[in-house]
């Protein structure tokens, strides 16, 4: 296993402060504080070479936990262990093991190109500048990206800084790797680059990818397991579908029938989600979906039928909005 | 043993080529900004106006300065002048910019790095404002010196490098401590302020001070060290121990200001995404 966690849990005293000036005293001389549990009793391991998603909504601890992974946050409780190493200790060859790319912050220096940042991080991990350049190279053709890393950074569109970012932080070639929400605000092109660039960069190294991204094509894409962390408990660890079979126990049906048909038609088919002439679209408990599959066959003229999940992003958005199931 | 010895030679050229690097850039980001860097030439011929104004109104009377000629405490003056310089061009710059490593968390990059998280944040960049204030204090300790009649021995210079040394090591060690509490309270630049007027003691001669000043800045906050210390070993007025109290001093804050920041790291939370 590359990524062993067991119980993991964090706390935050968080201060409760009153609004206006005798909340500002009260708070001054009598500090009134709360535990706020982010990540609760959270388990799960990660092999080499797996590309993990990893989604909650904001707030529920995915950052937290993706800092506490890196080391950057100790533990209130449980144990973490990282390409075998305990992570908040820091050590040396740990680091040269993991990366940690962070859509919202940046690394390279703003006022210079890239390349000069790039030899320092070089220098840092101790790669001489031949081979330096040689990776840089390897990497910026798999990233697509050349002149740009001799412009200034701030001269580079969000797409172009990102990629550089990327570069910056493989360079040292980890194996594990921290993504938290590397495609954040790029166009959808620039987003489907990077997702082809991780791709890739999975096939050639056998790196192993924890992944936060609110798009959810990201997900789908790339992660053939998927974590979700509601409320900072881990609420589900597997694939895809079976977090939508979780989340829904319904499938959508969608018939394009040959005649009209009224509401009444479908009374004993699941539920009716919409109606528009001769299209219909119905929601089906899934341990009922043959019979009533082959029912609708039977006895409906019927031109084109689809069975579909209903969107997955949908189902995640609806659980973050309802807090619960 | 050679393997060791190998390891460390690696480990300093790592150490060293970043460094090289960092300053290197610092030097690119200066020269980026054609208009700015005019700017910051003109701030650097202001700051010179300023330093060399100051010492003016040491000219107006040879007068003696708790017992010190009117030359040696210009020696001290030019120590002062000096350490100004340092301050501006190493200290504030990379000290300062602490704060922002905390409030953005971009602090994280520099605790995933395998290398000293301390190394990094203190010699990231440099910023060349100080540098004609380290030249003019150069300047005036030694012709200050040659006319109270110091010898410039090897031996003296050697001594008085030293301790200059020491006096850098142990500004760093103080500025550095306030520093490293913004991780708990992200704003400190007052405190910094503070301790740079403080600082501004360093001026004149301890012994200029009254006898309850005069013991703080020698033993509480060692601002005799910074100053009249590097000045008494360039006028050969200075006694060993003083010396090897003074390496002992900056070796004891050096390692405070490094087990204070691996405690406070233990309580980076670093920022909210």
């Amino acid at each position: 296993m590359v990524i062993e966690v067991q119980g993991l849990s964090k706390t935050y005293r968080i201060a409760d402060k009153e609004p206006g000036l005798l909340g500002t005293f009260n708070h001054f001389f009598n500090r009134k504080t709360y535990d706020l549990k982010a990540v609760n009793e959270v388990s799960f391991v990660i092999k080499q070479g797996e590309i993990v998603g990893f989604l909650g909504a904001n707030g529920a601890g995915k950052t937290t936990t993706l800092k506490m992974l890196c080391g950057l946050i100790y533990p209130s409780a449980g144990f973490i262990s990282v390409a075998g190493y305990l992570p908040q200790r820091r050590q040396v060859p740990f680091l040269k093991q993991i990366t940690l790319v962070m859509g919202q912050k940046q690394q390279l220096i703003w006022d210079l190109p890239p390349l000069d940042s790039l030899m320092v991080n070089a220098a840092v991990y101790g790669i001489r500048e031949p081979e330096a350049r040689n990776r840089i190279t390897e990497l910026a053709d798999m990233l697509e990206i050349g002149e740009e890393l001799t412009r200034p950074v701030r001269k580079l569109s969000l797409g172009q800084r990102m990629k550089a970012e990327l570069l910056a932080a493989l360079l040292h070639r980890p194996t594990v790797l921290f993504l938290d929400e590397p495609t954040l605000g790029l166009d959808v092109n620039a987003q489907a680059k990077v997702r082809s660039f991780l791709a890739e960069y999975n096939r050639r190294t056998g790196a192993t990818i924890l992944l936060t991204s609110h798009y959810m094509t990201d997900i789908t894409t790339l992660c053939s397991r998927v974590l979700l962390i509601h409320q900072g408990q881990l609420f589900h660890d597997g694939g895809l579908d079976a977090l939508t079979e979780r989340l829904s126990p319904y499938r959508q049906v969608r018939l394009e029938l040959n005649k009209l048909a009224s509401k009444s038609d479908f009374l004993g088919y699941g539920k009716l989600e919409s109606l528009n002439g001769r299209s219909v679209c119905l929601l089906v408990e899934r341990k009922n979906l043959t019979s009533i599959v082959s029912r609708l066959l039977s006895n409906f003229d019927i031109f084109d039928f689809e069975v579909t999940d209903p969107p997955i992003d949908e189902l995640i958005g609806s659980l973050f909005q309802k807090g619960t199931l | 043993m050679c393997g060791a010895t190998q390891l460390w030679e690696l480990e300093m050229g790592r150490y060293l080529t970043t460094m090289r690097l960092f300053w290197s850039n610092a030097f690119g980001v200066l020269l980026e900004y054609q208009f700015n860097f005019l700017i910051e030439f003109f701030a650097m011929l202001a700051s010179l106006i300023g330093s060399i104004f100051i010492l003016s109104l040491f000219f107006v009377e040879g007068q003696s300065l708790g017992g010190w000629s009117w030359e040696a405490a210009l020696v001290v003056q030019g120590f002062y002048t000096l350490l100004d310089g340092v301050t501006n061009t190493w200290l504030r710059p990379n000290l300062g910019a602490i704060v922002n490593y905390v409030r953005e968390g971009t602090l994280d990059f520099v605790l995933l790095k395998p290398i000293d998280s301390q190394f990094w944040v203190s010699v990231r960049t440099l910023a060349p404002t100080g540098i004609p204030e380290i030249a003019l204090g150069i300047v005036l300790i030694l012709w200050a010196a040659s006319k109270a009649g110091a010898e410039f021995s090897f031996g003296v210079l050697f001594v008085t490098s030293m301790m200059l040394l020491v006096s850098c090591i142990i500004l760093y060690s103080l500025w550095f401590l306030i520093a490293a509490t913004t991780i708990w309270f992200v704003k400190t630049w007052n405190a910094t302020e503070v301790l740079r007027a403080l600082l501004a003691a360093g001026r004149f001669p301890v012994v200029a001070y009254p006898p309850i000043l005069r013991i703080i800045f020698t033993v509480l906050l060692p601002i005799a060290f910074l100053t009249t210390v590097p000045a008494e070993v360039i006028l050969g007025q200075s006694a060993t121990y003083t010396l090897l109290l003074g390496w002992l001093l900056a070796l004891i804050a050096f390692f405070l200001s490094r087990i204070f920041w691996n405690f406070a790291l233990s309580f980076y939370t670093s920022a909210s995404s």
